[in-house]
């Protein structure tokens, strides 16, 4: 009897120890979210150098740049949501509504647009704020919670403005207090030598940092991996799931209310049926990026350079001068072939650990 | 008694144009009225009775149509007539609405006829259940076969080549025409058009419900084309992005646009674009719905077999101080 309980629990440990496939740091890198994205923005950017020579110029590289972020700011809430495990496809009208909100509420009443601004974004927290409660409190899946959102928000966008202003764009707000000074935050531009920096390039490039340490550098980023991977062997280690995820739906509705910020101080007025088809393309920058579409993996640099694939592929067609009619068709390959770079290097990455 | 109604119809529609244009011409400086449509007549107007629908391929949000509305509004309140306003930019639904309007027996129909193939059998059930079908803003070609009595609208392609022919005499040697929408038969008319007037006229494709993005797309296609020194856009909203497109890349093309809006009539104003080609949808709506009364009321027909144009009327620097209080409006 003594002798069958001795033996068995010394060996069994060393045993699984030694089983642990140990990564080379070259394995350990392929196995990283956004090298497939790297790669594939590096090919695609060779391939437009070459066929594109409108496209060899530092202006035309900040105008991508430009595109990319205008995708890339939204995209990275976008992303953080996806590794979260959920869906926002209110994301593209949101930024609609934010916009207008802003401008109709400080025209109409006549006071000063920073007022609206801050409303606005309590307005758009508010509504990430819903989406996030009716996907935890029902547990219908995002998908459907934010598609009725997406509904709500395109129609009321559409029904309040024509109420208020009788029309479907809002009234030109380029001459009302604090237009300035939101207008020098949201959407100024400077110049660096020959070419003109749009600030939201630089915004992009600090939410981008900012998503990228909050990801890999705290516990809360531990949390959003965690939420996606399995909500409830999470809760069960002790992860505030509901928290985590409208927290998350929050961030994407903040980020929307920036762009629409950027949009309005922009252009002055805004048309409210503006916005809808843009959700898919913070989705697409996201995947493109690495993100699973499942949750629980990606990262904050990947959807970054997702978002530049995709702003550098619409408008590196312009700058190939290809023929408009295509225009689609060109930028579905280019995605497909993003996506297929993307999984070929990760397949090689798992190849290798298992060899 | 038959010939005094049609003059009382006429008289009060004119007394409440004319009570249209005086408020029109109050508000012109002050935020914007409530309902523009709804300005008018008050008791001014002809109590007839009729109910009329009309059917568009709106794609909800564009400001265009709101002018259609505010057009069809009036007349409808200078005529006493129940208007029955729908619309949906998907042709198969489009029908749909169109046979709705029959089944609830209406007095007549007004159409939009951007996609005339599909529309057809709807139309043919309305002449079928002897419910007049007049058509406006497009289908300028098919409207007859289709089975439409009258047509009120522009000449897509007549107001590209006109466009055109004056970029060649303004001395423009390489034209862009901005497409916002692809696979608009419309919009693609409006190119070829100005490509006919100047054959040197390139397109380029735009996502028009993307303001940043289409600033984008257009300073990309100036720096890859800086031979560009004309841009068509083919709606006004595209035309005021246009403007910051030309301003980032630091072209010197000049810009003309179709359709008006407040802020293009500023920038015409202001000297920004050079022109605009107007098909003035307030018209297209008003007529619609003003033919319809007066087949109805007096038989009358309008247009003698022949489409009627509305357009292309050109907003200039020499005519917009008179046409800009009207866009501000929003009826222009």
């Amino acid at each position: 009897m003594s002798q069958t309980t001795k033996t068995p629990p010394p060996s069994a440990a060393p045993t699984e120890a030694s089983n642990r496939v140990t990564l080379g740091w070259s394995n350990r890198l392929l196995a990283r979210p956004e090298v497939g994205a790297l790669v594939a923005a590096v090919v695609i950017l060779i391939f437009f150098l070459i066929v594109a020579p409108a496209f060899r110029s530092p202006a035309s590289f900040f105008t991508v740049l430009y595109a990319s972020s205008t995708i890339g700011i939204v995209a990275v809430g976008v992303g953080m949501l996806m590794i979260g495990g959920e869906f926002d496809l209110s994301a593209g009208v949101i930024v609609t509504t934010a916009a207008l909100f802003n401008a109709m509420f400080c025209y109409q009443l006549g006071i000063n647009l920073w007022v609206g601004a801050i409303l606005s974004l309590v307005f758009c927290l508010a509504i990430g704020f819903v989406n996030g409660y009716l996907v935890m409190r029902t547990g219908i899946p995002s998908f459907l919670i934010t598609l009725g959102t997406f509904f709500v928000l395109q129609g009321a966008n559409l029904g309040v403005t024509k109420l208020v202003t009788g029309s479907v764009s809002t009234p030109n707000i380029n001459q009302m207090d604090g237009y300035q000074t939101l207008k020098a935050i949201f959407s100024s531009s400077f110049r660096i030598g020959s070419v003109t920096v749009e600030i939201t390039v630089i915004w992009w490039l600090l939410f981008v940092a900012f998503s990228a340490f909050i990801l890999q550098r705290t516990k809360i980023g531990n949390w959003i991996y965690a939420v996606g991977g399995n909500a409830d062997s999470a809760r069960a280690v002790g992860v505030p799931v509901r928290a985590v995820k409208i927290g998350l739906f929050m961030t994407v509705s903040f980020l929307g209310w920036f762009i629409g910020m950027h949009t309005l101080y922009k252009f002055d007025t805004v048309q409210a049926g503006n916005g809808i088809g843009n959700e898919f393309l913070y989705i697409i920058a996201a995947v493109v990026g690495g993100t699973l579409l499942t949750g629980g993996f990606g990262n904050a640099v990947g959807v970054a350079i997702g978002a530049f694939i995709f702003g550098m592929t619409s408008l590196c067609i312009v700058y190939a001068g290809w023929d408009p009619n295509w225009f689609r068709a060109f930028l579905g390959v280019m995605l497909l072939l993003a996506v297929m770079v993307n999984l070929y290097v990760k397949t090689l990455s798992t190849t290798r650990k298992v060899g | 008694m038959t010939p005094t109604r049609p003059r009382r119809g006429l008289t009060s529609v004119a007394v409440a144009g004319v009570a249209a244009i005086g408020l029109a011409a109050c508000s012109g400086g002050g935020a914007p009225s409530k309902d523009s449509g709804g300005s008018g007549g008050g008791g001014a107007g002809d109590n007839s009775g009729y109910t009329l629908a009309m059917v568009t391929h709106e794609t909800p949000g564009d400001t265009f149509w709101d002018k259609i509305k505010a057009g069809a509004n009036q007349a409808a309140k200078n005529t006493g007539v129940t208007l029955k306003y729908s619309n949906d930019p998907e042709a198969s639904k489009q029908a749909t609405l169109i046979q709705n309007a029959v089944d609830s027996k209406v007095d007549g129909i007004a159409t939009t006829l951007a996609t005339p193939a599909a529309l057809t059998g709807a139309v043919k059930s309305a002449t079928a259940a002897k419910i007049p079908v007049v058509a406006f803003n497009a289908g300028i070609d098919q409207y007859q076969q289709v089975g439409a009595l009258m047509y009120f609208g522009s000449d897509e392609s007549l107001a590209g080549e006109s466009a055109g022919k004056r970029i060649a005499k303004a001395g423009g040697k390489n034209v862009l025409c901005v497409i916002h929408q692809a696979g608009s038969v419309a919009l693609e008319a409006r190119c070829a058009g100005v490509k006919k007037g100047i054959p040197a006229t390139s397109n380029v494709q735009v996502n028009g419900a993307d303001d940043s993005s289409v600033v984008q797309s257009l300073q990309a296609k100036l720096a890859q084309d800086k031979s560009i020194d004309w841009i068509v856009t083919l709606g006004a909203p595209i035309a005021l992005d246009t403007m910051k497109a030309i301003d980032q890349a630091g072209s010197s093309a000049k810009l003309a646009t179709f359709d008006l809006n407040i802020d293009a009539a500023q920038a015409i104003k202001d000297g920004k674009i050079a022109f605009s080609v107007d098909q003035q949808p307030y018209l297209q709506g008003y007529l619609a719905i003003e033919s319809l009364y007066l087949l109805k009321k007096n038989g009358n027909d309008i247009g003698g077999g022949k489409p009627v144009l509305t357009g292309p009327s050109f907003v200039d620097s020499e005519n917009i101080d008179v046409i800009l209080p009207f866009a501000k409006n929003n009826t222009r």
